[in-house]
């Protein structure tokens, strides 16, 4: 019984990715990806992508640190607000994203007034609107590998006069390193998909902001239905090959 | 335990299939005369159509109060794809006539569409006009952000059309992939001005303003309707499309802004 329900799950997983690859125009597939627009909107995704994966390091590790080490009064509400974004439909994301960045919003008019600079419309946009979306992933990742680490390798470093800073650098890292890259390729894959929040608060233009998912929808809308399912085919291959990849090496495979 | 979730599930899904199905064959409670249309009608409409369409859906249910009427709207594009693939729809209401030769092309109508409704294309900019704009060349004015359609949208391919027109060059911040996006954008203070229909102007709201494009520039949207082959219900269709080209349905539209289809 195990068995049947869990061939039909994966039935359910690769058919659509069947129907896809059956459905392509295979004979215009080279031209359609030799294409400006959509080698542009691949680079962009490519590009905005990693950004927000490096941003969603930079800031996240702390986040899951705090979470996971420090007691503090509020603790659970600031863990369901970081990953608050994982359960908002994407969309609501770019609204709530515009009210506070935008050109009117509460940080973004000051800022604006200030430097003259605006995010939406702007590829900085794109990745601001990903690390939104894309950084709770990490978070709760590292938040429990930190969790799951044993924490004796930290005291006994303490013990022997290292810091904070350095007992985090030299010891945790090291040891939740498979959380840490579990985190990222969660967040990256996260972000790379990333559609209803981007178009939302950072607009869909070719080469600025036209990331591949917003490509692919409009081209289905347009007369590039082919280029969208090649580009689709193509965004299928990527996260196929990086997932595929990163878990034989660093999660002990299957 | 595992056979117990089983058929858990099962019973989940086998409501779940009840209920859906009770959605498609809803029939009004009064006996239904012959000539009397009834049963659920899903009619798929540009997204300019909204404001004007959800009125005259309320009016068509006050008259045949047995049909369960539903309507979904996105870019004329969306709709037409939608229908290709085999969306269970009874009508389709096209911003343009491409879009509608599409459906045509395919053999998807039953009957040929009717041009029910034009609309005319304005600026729109937020309400008090405080960048000042007047014509479409200052659109092109530096620090102006321009907001449009996408090119394969009908409002796109219109603003494009006027643009050209006026020999006016600019580069929108964005491409939005319907006409309604267009107006949030400026409403929200995100981009300055778009160019939408006069309708969407005005069901914009104070937040909003319109500044005329003269006659010489402006383009007329026209709007087909029709009755799709594969219909569920057409019976209902034809009644729908009877009264959105008939003269309640015309004074509604015309009420939002539309300007008449002959």
């Amino acid at each position: 019984m195990l068995v049947v329900l869990a061939g039909a799950c994966a039935a359910f997983f690769l058919l659509p990715l069947v129907g896809l690859v059956v459905r392509a125009p295979w004979g215009s597939a080279a031209g359609a990806l030799g294409d400006q627009s959509s080698i542009s909107a691949l680079q962009l995704s490519l590009v905005c992508s990693l950004a927000s994966t490096a941003l969603a390091l930079l800031f996240g590790v702390p986040l899951a640190w705090v979470l996971a080490r420090l007691q503090f009064p509020g603790k659970s509400l600031l863990r369901g607000i970081a990953t608050l974004p994982m359960v908002l439909p994407p969309v609501v994301g770019g609204v709530a994203l515009l009210l506070a960045f935008g050109r009117r919003g509460l940080v973004g008019e000051p800022l604006a007034a200030a430097f003259g600079v605006g995010l939406p419309f702007t590829t900085l946009g794109v990745i601001v609107a990903e690390s939104f979306v894309a950084m709770p992933f990490l978070v709760i990742a590292v938040e429990a590998g930190l969790r799951s680490m044993d924490i004796r390798f930290e005291e006994a470093a303490r013990t022997l006069g290292a810091g904070r800073w350095t007992v985090f650098r030299r010891v945790t890292l090291p040891l939740i390193a498979p959380s840490l890259v579990a985190g990222s390729v969660l967040a990256w894959s996260r972000a790379l998909g990333e559609f209803g929040a981007t178009i939302t608060f950072a607009g869909n233009f070719p080469g600025t902001t036209q990331t591949a998912p917003l490509a692919i929808y409009i081209d289905l809308d347009s007369q590039h239905a082919e280029r969208a399912v090649v580009l689709s085919l193509l965004l299928v291959l990527v996260s196929l090959a990086v997932l595929v990849g990163l878990r034989d090496r660093f999660l002990g495979g299957a | 335990m595992l056979r117990r979730l089983f058929t858990l599930f099962s019973a989940a899904l086998a409501l779940l299939l009840t209920a859906g199905c009770g959605g498609v064959t809803s029939q009004s409670s009064a006996s239904p005369s012959a000539d009397q249309v009834t049963g659920s009608l899903t009619v798929l409409a540009a997204a300019s159509l909204t404001d004007g369409f959800n009125r005259i859906g309320e009016q068509f249910k006050a008259k045949h109060s047995g049909v369960d009427l539903k309507f979904s709207y996105a870019g004329s594009p969306t709709l037409v794809t939608q229908i290709q693939q085999g969306a269970p729809a009874d009508v389709f209401a096209s911003a343009d006539q491409p879009n509608m030769q599409k459906v045509v092309d395919g053999g998807l109508n039953s009957g040929g569409p009717k041009v029910f409704a034009r609309n005319k294309l304005q600026i729109v900019v937020q309400g008090g006009n405080p960048k000042q704009i007047q014509t479409v060349a200052d659109l092109a004015k530096p620090g102006i952000k321009f907001d449009a359609c996408a090119p394969g949208v009908p409002c796109g391919t219109y603003a494009t059309t006027a643009l050209n027109k006026a020999n006016v060059k600019v580069t929108p911040v964005s491409q939005e992939d319907n006409v309604k996006a267009v107006v949030t954008k400026v409403s929200l203070g995100e981009a300055d001005a778009g160019i939408v229909y006069t309708t969407d102007v005005k069901a914009g709201g104070a937040k909003v303003a319109g500044v005329t494009i003269p006659d010489d520039l402006n383009v007329t949207a026209s709007y087909p309707i029709v009755q799709l082959k594969t219909a569920p219900n057409p019976k209902a269709a034809e009644a729908f499309t009877g009264y959105v080209t008939g003269s309640e349905g015309q004074k509604t539209l015309a009420s939002y802004g539309f300007l008449s289809s002959s």
